[in-house]
């Protein structure tokens, strides 16, 4: 620990600080514009100035290290000012240089009310300019469909490129001239290739990177925030939702630390307008082949006689990617009083609950992934499967300490790692020990066996996982204090569906055996939008959008999406989270656990719960851990000993390929989005330059 | 075009001799400017594969540089230096003399893509001022005067 003296206050810090992490500890506000605490330091604003006694010259807190301080003549600690006259009037010397070419725009400027210059001008910044020449004028550059620049008002303080190599993976940026030619540019202006792009918007700190979708619809004051969670993966990313009366207007990032550090998705961002489009906003019955408008009582009429004289076990129910842990446990709870068993989700055929949660959970946690030394990817495109998490891996892979190796798809990642193979052969030859990647995994102290859809969307995905279970047991994955087996899954809803026990009851169906030719009379479909539905059962939809789902149904009952209503998500760690409702449901859409209580009175099984506060006294009677919001409930490892020693069933030959084709289409809301339209566009390569 | 192979080589060197491919960008431009004249967009992004650095990171350097070329040059260039020395000595009128010899301004090429003209400031031959830079060896000459510019241009024109 090195002694400082900050503002006449003695502090103690770590040796490795830099004085602007030390004046903070010692209470004190260092403005700051290039540096950014995830970013590696560049030191060229000026901007965090502060005095160091005995120094000529005011330094660069950000860019100097505590140990570098010399202590006083007589061996007292190194003193720091952070208030003096000195660091005041360097730091407005600064904001003048700083303000010499930026444009007075602030008042047509997406940034204005948020913006980091603006904030500190008013602090530090004069009132009258001294410069009469001309501002220098810089060409606007095209940067993608999410991003747009408005490049007079950058500063160079370079966040963005180091944003783009260091967490992006994707080293398109760069700073080219010298001096007052200094320019941001992407090379050879084309788009950027990364699912993390919309973040340069929140890291640049000032206007000249916007928000393309967002331009100029709103001003940060005049919005509603909320907090609440993404659910466009499973990762559960904290978000807040900012609304403007009725409507979203964008969604941004929170930070949380064991999750998203302070990243989200480009989808997670900008499905904003898919939202709006495409809703369902009233009930529909299907008459003689069409679908019709109707009321409420009119569909739950419809409902309820074609259900009269159906038997328990001719009804089935699917929850979709998007379904919250309410409105699946009032579903499960309807079917068991119709007398069914059949429940399943989209995605989640591949596990047992039984068998204990460790067995179906990211063990190590996200945040874990920074303690680990081997990682084998096991069918999964991380990039596209949890593009937070992927940067997450990304982070550890360049320190250096983390091997990686896939089997499955060859897929560009934001890292280096061992291409062991596509096919369960290799994986076979890995659990033998035949390939040399599995001496790193036995040697490795804290090795991961991630386990993602390219195993558990396939039919035979039970039989794969156990033998992944065995592979991260043989290799000492588990052992006391840390649990390798990390499953990754696609949809939010996953792991709450497991863990409420959604999943076919005694004799019930599966999800593929449920869409089945003449399995089912009636069919009740959560948001099920990526299954194809059965063309010869009456399907009763409840859902957002007039997706995949709407034109096969016989009865849609409008629900609400995950802006719209309250609603508890466990993401792939097994962190229960609840999301908060920022907006309401269009018309006369309402949220799927009301509906679904309102149709169990009509259907004369009525749900004994009036409100969502009893639905989650009784949620949580049953399940007592989704009571601990933001926590994870400890999982015992046994039950993956369990998995591994089930084995079970044959394993087909077919490459384990990541089912998720199109990263920005993966559910019906982004499929309804226009922005996620010409992302996916551009992605694929069919608009090649600017459209402006 | 692309680079010739003994160019590639000297880059694989550089890199090698240099500790590291990042070390090595510069080197890499500068052999890249020696053998093409100039840095085209094409051999800069050969140059950052070869190294396995990105594009955008190598230009970024290249463009630091005002003496890395990003843009043709002529066979010569000529480097006439503005400072302070040679413009005591009488600079203006050894560049006006050679501009109007060669029908071009700073920073510009002859249509014949024999010379390309740039001012820059101060190249140490004060001792020699007015001087200049010639040539792909960046030969110092001076001193320069209005009356004969063979040192600058050869006797040729």
């Amino acid at each position: 620990m090195i002694k400082l003296i900050v503002d006449g206050k003695e502090i103690e810090v770590p040796p490795e600080y830099t004085l602007m992490q030390a004046c903070e500890a010692a209470g004190a506000e260092i403005p700051r514009f290039c540096y950014h605490e995830r970013l590696s330091i560049a030191g060229n604003c000026r901007m965090c100035l502060v005095e160091v006694k005995g120094t000529p010259k005011p330094v660069a807190s950000c860019a100097w290290g505590v140990r570098d301080c010399r202590p006083g003549p007589k061996g007292e600690p190194p003193e720091i000012s952070t208030r003096s006259p000195m660091v005041k009037k360097a730091r407005e010397g600064v904001m003048e240089f700083l303000l010499i070419n930026h444009p007075l725009d602030c008042p047509i400027c997406d940034q204005g009310g948020e913006c980091d210059l603006q904030d500190q001008a008013m602090g530090y910044g004069a009132d009258t300019s001294r410069f009469a020449e001309n501002k220098r004028a810089v060409e606007d550059k095209y940067l993608g469909v999410l991003v747009k620049t408005s490049m007079n008002r950058c500063i160079q303080c370079t966040r963005c490129v180091r944003f783009a190599s260091e967490i992006c993976g994707v080293p398109e940026m760069g700073l080219t001239g010298r001096g007052e030619d200094v320019e941001i540019t992407t090379y050879l202006e084309s788009a950027l290739t990364s699912e993390l792009q919309g973040n340069l918007v929140d890291i640049c700190p000032v206007g000249a990177l916007t928000s393309k979708p967002y331009a100029f619809a709103a001003r940060p004051w005049e919005l509603g925030k909320t907090q609440s969670i993404d659910v466009m993966d499973a990762v559960g990313s904290a978000i807040r939702v900012d609304t403007r009366g009725r409507e979203v207007m964008r969604i941004l990032p929170r930070v949380n630390e064991a999750v998203n550090e302070e990243w989200i998705s480009d989808k997670t961002r900008h499905i904003v307008d898919g939202l709006r489009t495409q809703r369902l906003d009233r009930p529909y019955v299907r008459e003689n082949g069409k679908l019709r408008a109707a009321t409420w009582s009119e569909a739950f009429a419809a409902i309820a006689a074609k259900l009269k004289d159906v038997k328990g076990e001719r009804i089935g129910a699917i929850a979709g990617d998007l379904a919250a842990v309410e409105d699946m446990f009032a579903l499960q709870d309807l079917m068991t009083r119709l007398g069914s068993a059949n429940l399943a989700t989209e995605t989640t055929h591949a596990f047992d609950p039984s068998l204990g949660r460790a067995s179906y959970i990211f063990n190590p946690t996200i945040a874990g992934i920074e303690q680990a030394d081997a990682l084998l990817i096991i069918g999964c495109n991380p990039r596209k499967e949890a593009a937070v998490l992927n940067a997450r891996i990304r982070k550890r892979w360049r320190t250096g300490q983390m091997k990686i190796a896939v089997i499955g798809d060859h897929a560009e990642l934001t890292y280096k790692y061992d291409y062991l193979g596509a096919g369960v052969d290799t994986l076979s030859e890995l659990a033998a020990g035949k390939q040399s990647f599995a001496d790193v995994l036995k040697g490795a102290k804290n090795p991961i066996v991630l386990v993602g859809a390219g195993v558990t969307a396939r039919s035979d995905g039970a039989a794969l996982l156990a033998m992944a279970a065995k592979l991260a047991t043989d290799i000492g994955a588990i052992k006391d204090g840390w649990n390798g087996f990390a499953v990754l899954h696609s949809a939010a809803s996953s792991v709450g569906a497991l863990d409420i026990g959604f999943v076919p009851g005694e004799g019930g169906l599966t999800a593929a055996q449920m869409v089945g030719e003449g399995a089912l009379d009636v069919m009740f479909s959560l948001g099920a939008d990526e299954i194809k539905l059965p063309a010869d059962a009456f399907v009763v939809y409840i859902g957002t959008h007039g997706d995949r789902g709407a034109h096969r149904a016989d009865v849609i009952l409008p629900g609400a999406a995950y802006t719209e209503k309250s609603g508890i998500y466990v993401n792939t760690e097994g962190r229960v989270q609840i999301a908060g409702r920022a907006a309401f449901p269009p018309g006369e859409a309402r949220e799927d656990w009301a509906i679904i209580r309102a149709l169990s009175d009509a259907l004369g099984a009525t749900l004994p719960y009036d409100s969502l506060v009893a639905l989650r006294k009784a949620l949580t009677e049953k399940v007592p851990h989704l009571l601990r919001i933001d926590q994870i409930e400890p999982a015992d490892p046994a039950a993956l000993a369990a998995l591994a020693r089930r084995g079970g069933g044959a394993i087909g030959k077919a490459p384990l390929l990541s089912p998720i084709g199109d990263f920005y289409l993966t559910n019906p809301i982004a499929r309804a989005s226009a922005v996620m339209a010409e992302c996916s566009r551009v992605a694929s390569g069919q608009i090649l330059t600017a459209a402006e | 075009m692309t680079l010739s192979p003994q160019t590639t080589q000297a880059i694989r060197n550089a890199a090698d001799s240099h500790g590291g491919a990042k070390a090595a960008m510069l080197e890499a431009l500068k052999l890249v400017q020696a053998a093409e004249g100039y840095v085209s967009d094409a051999h800069l992004a050969e140059a950052a594969a070869k190294l396995g650095v990105s594009t955008a990171e190598i230009d970024s350097l290249a463009t630091f540089y005002s003496h890395i070329f990003r843009s043709p040059v002529g066979e010569t260039v000529i480097l006439l230096c503005d400072g302070l020395s040679c413009y005591l000595c009488g600079g203006d009128a050894v560049r006006d003399a050679v501009m109007q010899k060669l029908g071009i301004g700073f920073g510009e090429t002859t249509p014949d893509g024999k010379f390309t003209l740039i001012n820059v400031c101060c190249i140490g031959g004060c001792d020699v001022a007015p001087a200049a830079l010639v040539g792909p060896d960046r030969k110092l000459v001076g001193p320069l005067s209005a009356d004969d510019l063979t040192q600058l241009i050869g006797g040729g024109r």
